[in-house]
């Protein structure tokens, strides 16, 4: 069954009601009301934080990332998760804004990547000038690759490298975060729903062929 | 959500209902439908699902991808308002440093409480969990028995909606037929685990929980929760129609704003405000129960969190449902010529005998998971298998080093990316690129979680009582937490990670980490599952419990406990169901007394 016709058999009110659920979803400013403590921006979102709304990095706290530091993270951002056959590079669905709203974060795990983020960036571009004469943004993609190459070998003897080799890892960690969860990324990695339907049917049967596996619950 | 201000409130109430969750909720509901004029307080604000609920919010579209904060301890989307280990202004405190002898304290602060987020999971107990120490002589067993309750959890199963299959199981109590909703599909997670289960002897089944897998039957539900009163059966048809189905998308965490699931805002206070006997006074903070020269509750004095002044409700009767741990609280801090030990103490067992359930976790990756072909895995926003306890056999043969049973909730990872990494670190380390793609590709969705949920006994180490120094914002003691766990529960952990263990590699998978065989080691912390019940223990002796079997405080007779407080023991089926049985079941008392002209 598609899902088109198991909708057009839903009753109105039903449907009414997924479009008030989807509508209240995008709705902006509307409910702006509810939220009772605005959270001054160093203190975090608050307890009580509107959740009618749609947030971008910045919106709640000031982002930190000057210039050199967004150029060196959208340029990292993008060897990381460039773009290929699996969706479009990170950079076109904003994970730089992500991450420098993440290190802005007055929270403590978010405190303790921008020790790690803000150096690292910053070491990078001196990498890079160092090897190449150029900051990271302007290598090209096989000389970036070479010092990526360098930051994710195992073992680590420099101490150096092994502050800029964790600092890489901070930072891609949060990139994934980021990029997985757009709807670009959900493609990337596979994630399909978040779309209401009148019936759950389970794992299709190709899905439960592949696995050998059985529905055990019946109709 | 309408409310009133305490300027707006009548003169004297029949019934004050403190708090608005699961407990709150069902009391408002049975007694206002049956006419009783009831005030209620509830400490947090005032909260509309339908408006505030963010539905189909993206992980992207929140402050770091919705990921969890000391401001949000679930979540950015998660339905916690004002609530999480800490709230603010309202410290608790330990009585010991060391980890193992604290207790966390989960709260909320909003109208509808904890029910506004709660997992949904929703079991009977059984015969053998009224009557533990019948069967095995620890603990205590509840002045009541299975047969006392079962009517009034097939009505609470009626009016919220359960899904869930009648499986026949020992100590799993079957629904009557046609009370259960149909159970989802299998998810590919659930489907191997019970493939795995079967190989190695544990039982996995489809879980009961909160979700209407079809609308309710408005036409024909209220007349048997409600015969005889068409009033009754009218609005709560009304109620029942405005609820959905699920559409099997979003996470249950978040709310519902459709109503497809149980939370006390969508289902206990809606009919409950039209029968007009209703009044909620929010950001209500209860201190202490009033009393009458006449030994009896006279009503409640609080904080108005808006002016910061002390308010007073009469009625003539008083229900606490704070959450367990809360109402200790108010009754420790009611303290009156009569009752210097705090209010309704006169065993002394007030804050004695809290329990938490035993939790304990293992994850293994499955190879034959990685890589399936996309397909969507969201479903009831919630669980739908698990498995029951199924040693029960073992356990009276003498053969096992714990007494009793937990059950295995079970964790798919094909759910919406976003905020933290989708795939735990180590397996795109040292990665970038379009390998770390197809990396994270392939590994999406490939691990299982399994948790064990178990019980606890009570014991003589675990209880709380009033810090003799710190107080709140506006004055007013705190609680004080003790805590230990018994043998019991230590060995019920390690055997949890054995079995754990077993069933992820039944799975040809492998654990994640190292499987933690010490008890001590693997079993979470005190609270940290979000059970709490007891210490208002509930019995057949006055001498030796604060609560007869109607909830009813033995030394103030106007006084009644509507959350899990008055718990004589916490069996591994999560505890909101039978707080709303029993509420349901007081709130009858309370109304056939008041037919008398007891109120
Ligand atoms: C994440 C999570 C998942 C859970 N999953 C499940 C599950 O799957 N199954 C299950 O059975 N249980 C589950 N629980 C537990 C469940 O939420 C509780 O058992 C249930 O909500 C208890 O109902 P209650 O009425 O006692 O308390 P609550 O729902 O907490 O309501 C108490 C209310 O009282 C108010 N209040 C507190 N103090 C005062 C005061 N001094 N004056 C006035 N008002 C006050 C609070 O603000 C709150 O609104 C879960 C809990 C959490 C947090
Ligand atoms: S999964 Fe279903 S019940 Fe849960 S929030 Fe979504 S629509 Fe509501």
């Amino acid at each position: 069954m598609d899902s088109e016709t198991n909708n057009s058999r839903l009753p109105r009110r039903t449907v009414l009601q997924w479009f008030a659920a989807a509508a209240a979803a995008g709705e902006a400013s509307a409910l702006q009301g509810f939220a009772q403590s605005a959270a001054p921006a160093t203190t975090g979102y608050g307890t009580d934080p509107n959740m009618a709304k749609i947030y971008n990095p910045g919106d709640v706290w000031p982002l930190t990332f000057s210039k050199a530091e967004k150029n060196a993270a959208v340029a990292l951002a993008d060897v990381i998760l460039p773009a290929d056959d699996l969706g479009p590079a990170a950079s076109t669905v904003r994970v730089p804004d992500y991450l420098d709203e993440w290190i802005s974060a007055p929270y403590p795990k978010q405190q303790k990547d921008r020790e790690a983020v803000l150096p690292g960036l910053k070491w990078i571009d001196e990498e890079s000038n160092s090897r190449f004469q150029k900051s990271f943004a302007d290598l090209s993609l096989t000389e970036q690759q070479t010092i990526c190459d360098d930051l994710c070998r195992e073992k680590q003897p420099d101490p150096e490298w092994r502050k800029a080799a964790a600092f890489f890892h901070s930072f891609s960690t949060i990139c994934i975060g980021a990029y997985f969860g757009t709807p670009e990324g959900w493609k990337a990695i596979g994630y399909v729903g978040n779309t209401p339907s009148g019936i759950f049917t389970g794992p299709p049967q190709e899905v439960l062929d592949e696995l050998g596996l059985e529905q055990t619950v019946k109709d | 959500m309408p409310t009133i201000s305490i300027s707006e409130a009548r003169e004297e109430y029949d019934v004050a209902i403190v708090g608005s969750g699961a407990g709150g909720g069902q009391m408002a509901y049975t007694l206002t439908l049956a006419g009783i004029k009831c005030v209620m307080l509830e400490a947090g604000r005032s909260y509309d699902p339908v408006k505030e609920t963010p539905m189909f919010q993206t992980k992207n579209q929140a402050p770091l991808g919705g990921s969890s904060t000391p401001d949000k301890d679930f979540g950015f989307w998660d339905a916690t308002i004002d609530g999480g280990w800490d709230v603010p202004n309202e410290p608790y405190t330990q009585a010991s440093d060391k980890k193992e002898e604290q207790f966390k304290w989960w709260r909320a602060r909003m109208m509808g409480g904890r029910t506004n987020h709660w997992g949904r999971i929703s079991l009977r107990n059984g015969p053998y969990d009224f009557k533990p120490k019948s069967r095995d002589g620890l603990g205590f067993d509840w002045p009541i028995s299975y047969r006392d309750v079962e009517d009034y959890y097939t009505k609470v199963e009626q009016l919220i909606g359960v899904y869930g299959s009648n499986e026949g199981m020992e100590n799993t109590p079957d629904s009557p037929a046609g009370v259960l909703q149909p159970p989802p599909k299998g998810r590919v997670g659930d489907l191997m685990t019970q493939k795995a289960g079967s190989k190695v002897g544990v039982p996995v089944v489809p879980i009961h929980r909160a979700v209407l897998t079809r609308p309710l039957d408005a036409d024909t539900i209220p007349a048997k929760l409600h015969p005889k009163n068409k009033k009754a059966q009218k609005i709560v048809a009304d109620s029942m129609r405005k609820r959905a189905a699920c559409f099997w998308a979003t996470d249950c965490g978040r709310g519902c704003s459709i109503g497809a699931n149980y939370q006390s805002t969508t289902v206990h206070l809606p009919p409950a405000l039209a029968t007009g006997n209703l009044d909620i006074i929010p950001n209500a903070h209860a201190r202490e129960v009033t009393m009458g020269e006449n030994g009896k509750a006279k009503g409640v004095l609080f904080i108005d969190k808006t002016t910061g002044k002390e308010e007073r409700v009469n009625a003539k009767a008083v229900v606490l449902a704070a959450s367990s741990g809360e109402t200790v609280r108010i009754l420790l801090n009611s303290k009156s010529k009569q009752f210097a030990d705090g209010l309704a103490n006169r065993s002394g067992l007030v804050g004695k005998y809290i329990m938490d359930t035993v939790g304990s976790n293992l994850r293994g990756q499955i190879p034959a998971l990685e890589n399936v072909s996309p397909h969507n895995d969201d479903g009831a926003g919630g669980s739908h298998f698990y498995s029951p306890w199924w040693l029960y056999g073992e356990q009276k043969a003498g053969k096992m080093d714990f007494a009793r049973g937990y059950h295995i909730e079970i964790g798919g990872t094909r759910k919406m990316p976003g905020g933290n990494s989708p795939v735990p670190g180590n397996y795109l380390k040292g990665l970038y690129g379009t390998k770390l793609k197809e990396e994270a590709r392939r590994y999406y969705g490939s691990f299982i979680g399994l948790a064990c949920r178990g019980e606890m006994i009570p014991n003589e180490n675990s209880y709380a009582d009033l810090d003799p120094e710190v107080k709140d914002k506006w004055g007013i003691p705190v609680m004080r937490w003790h805590w230990k766990w018994s043998d019991h529960e230590l060995n019920m952990a390690t055997h949890a990670q054995k079995t754990f263990t077993e069933m992820i590699e039944a799975m040809g998978g492998t654990v994640q980490g190292k499987p933690n065989m010490r008890g001590k080691d693997t079993i979470l912390q005190g609270g940290e599952i979000i059970h709490e019940v007891g210490g208002a223990l509930m019995g057949d002796d006055r001498e030796k419990s604060v609560c007869n079997e109607w909830n009813q405080t033995w030394d103030v007779d106007n006084l009644f406990l509507c959350d899990a407080s008055p718990f004589a023991s916490n069996a591994d089926k999560n505890p909101t169901l039978t707080i709303m049985a029993l509420a349901w079941r007081c709130a009858d008392h309370i109304i056939e007394e008041a037919g008398k002209g007891n109120l």
